[in-house]
């Protein structure tokens, strides 16, 4: 899945900015990378997911999204690492590990 | 327990999301959940109108935003104002025949500074004028977007940063004001409050809301990991240990009857809720004794208006 990049910091210049500060596109946050906030990393062990989805429906980031055959995928593009999908699972299907291990 | 709760069902929430991927909401933020849940409880033809608050900067820091339904941006003291003008506004228009005959939910969004503070006059007066819209009130319970000043929901004990326990303060020293009640005061169709720990509850609630003709108001109950000191995994933890010990009870009133959604036959210790917090870690036995009588005092007399309606 390919992403249009955010500009940030020195790449975001006056030139980039609408006349009067206005924002033409709706929902353009989905842009902004929050998964490099991290420090802990949630992961998914497929095998024991029964696909209740209450990570899904509990994630405050929307980070997780449905796949087609029913699962659920932790996007790290915005995963705040919150650990908030580990706790309410059931199943004890989601771990997190610090962000510097494998 | 829970089962009798879930109407709404997994299956029929929507997948899409009103409210934007990155955001600037803190790691683990329930008023994020919160939010989320019922943004997607609202569906798209929504128009709302956002007080000042962390909802307001985290959903649209410049050049982005995380909107995707029509949303204004207005200040503390004028939301319930800003809604009622919308909706009066949508109610011409479709009378003249400039626009389609549509149902379109207005949604007021604020937290607890911007609703039992600072836009309490202009509630009040919405509420008054029976204007049909759904007032969310996010409570967090302190100013936290400014850096954890009190409000007046912050809680008996809690310590913020202008209310700091110390030597010879035990911090918030007044009890939380019971913002729901001053809303059924007002005789209203429909209040409830709600808790992102119950999501269906609290979609159930919202949809409720969004649908009944006339004023609705929704206090949603939302723990901050950042101003209540607590790790960032147990936003569902502590919004579920506030209903069970009895500190935020979940009911709904509707057209003045009362209804308790979560009752449980014995409420757990408010130790239990407050031992995880941070800003209430100074509190001592005598402190949380005085917490436990109150609560046991509010509870019964909830109970009690619950019991004049069971018949």
């Amino acid at each position: 899945m390919t992403r249009r990049r955010l500009k940030t910091g020195s790449d975001f210049t006056w030139r980039d900015m609408e006349v009067g500060n206005i924002v033409t596109e709706a929902g353009s946050a989905a842009l902004r990378r929050t998964g490099d906030w991290r420090s802990q990393r949630p992961i998914m062990d497929k095998e024991k997911c029964n696909k209740c989805g209450l990570c899904w429906l509990c994630c405050p980031d929307a980070a997780i999204k449905l796949l087609e055959d029913g699962y659920y995928e932790i996007d790290p593009f915005y995963c705040k690492g919150c650990g908030i999908c580990a706790t309410v699972c059931a199943k004890e299907a989601i771990t997190m590990i610090e962000e510097e291990e494998k | 327990m829970e089962g009798q709760f879930i109407k709404f069902g997994k299956n029929l929430v929507t997948t899409d999301e009103f409210v934007a991927e990155g955001h600037s909401f803190c790691v683990g933020c329930g008023e994020a959940l919160a939010l989320r849940l019922a943004c997607k409880a609202l569906g798209k033809d929504v128009i709302i109108a956002n007080a000042t608050g962390c909802i307001e900067i985290c959903t649209s820091p410049l050049p982005v935003t995380s909107w995707r339904v029509p949303w204004i941006h207005t200040l503390f003291e004028n939301t319930a104002a800003t809604v009622s003008g919308i909706e009066a506004g949508l109610k011409i228009l479709m009378k003249k025949g400039k626009m389609p005959e549509r149902d379109i939910k207005c949604v007021a969004v604020a937290g607890d500074g911007g609703t039992s503070d600072i836009g309490i006059q202009a509630l009040s007066g919405a509420f008054e004028r029976n204007h049909d819209f759904l007032y969310l009130c996010f409570d967090n319970e302190a100013y936290m977007n400014t850096g954890i000043q009190r409000s007046s929901a912050t809680p008996y004990g809690a310590s913020t940063t202008t209310a700091p326990a110390g030597k010879f303060s035990i911090g918030q020293t007044t009890w939380k004001k019971n913002m729901p009640e001053i809303a059924v005061a007002h005789n209203i169709p429909y209040v409830a409050t709600a808790c992102p720990s119950y999501p269906f509850d609290l979609m159930n609630k919202v949809k409720k809301g969004g649908e009944v003709k006339g004023p609705a108001y929704v206090h949603i109950f939302s723990p901050c990991p950042t101003g209540w000191r607590y790790a960032t995994d147990l936003a569902i933890e502590i919004g579920r240990l506030a209903v069970e010990t009895g500190i935020f009870p979940l009911y709904e009133v509707e057209n003045g009857r009362y209804k308790l959604n979560v009752d449980r036959p014995k409420l757990k210790p408010v130790e239990e809720y407050l031992k995880p917090q941070g800003r209430f870690r100074h509190l001592l036995e005598g402190d949380i004794e005085k917490i436990q009588e109150h609560v046991n005092e509010e509870y019964a007399k909830l109970k009690a208006k619950v019991a004049c309606f069971a018949a």
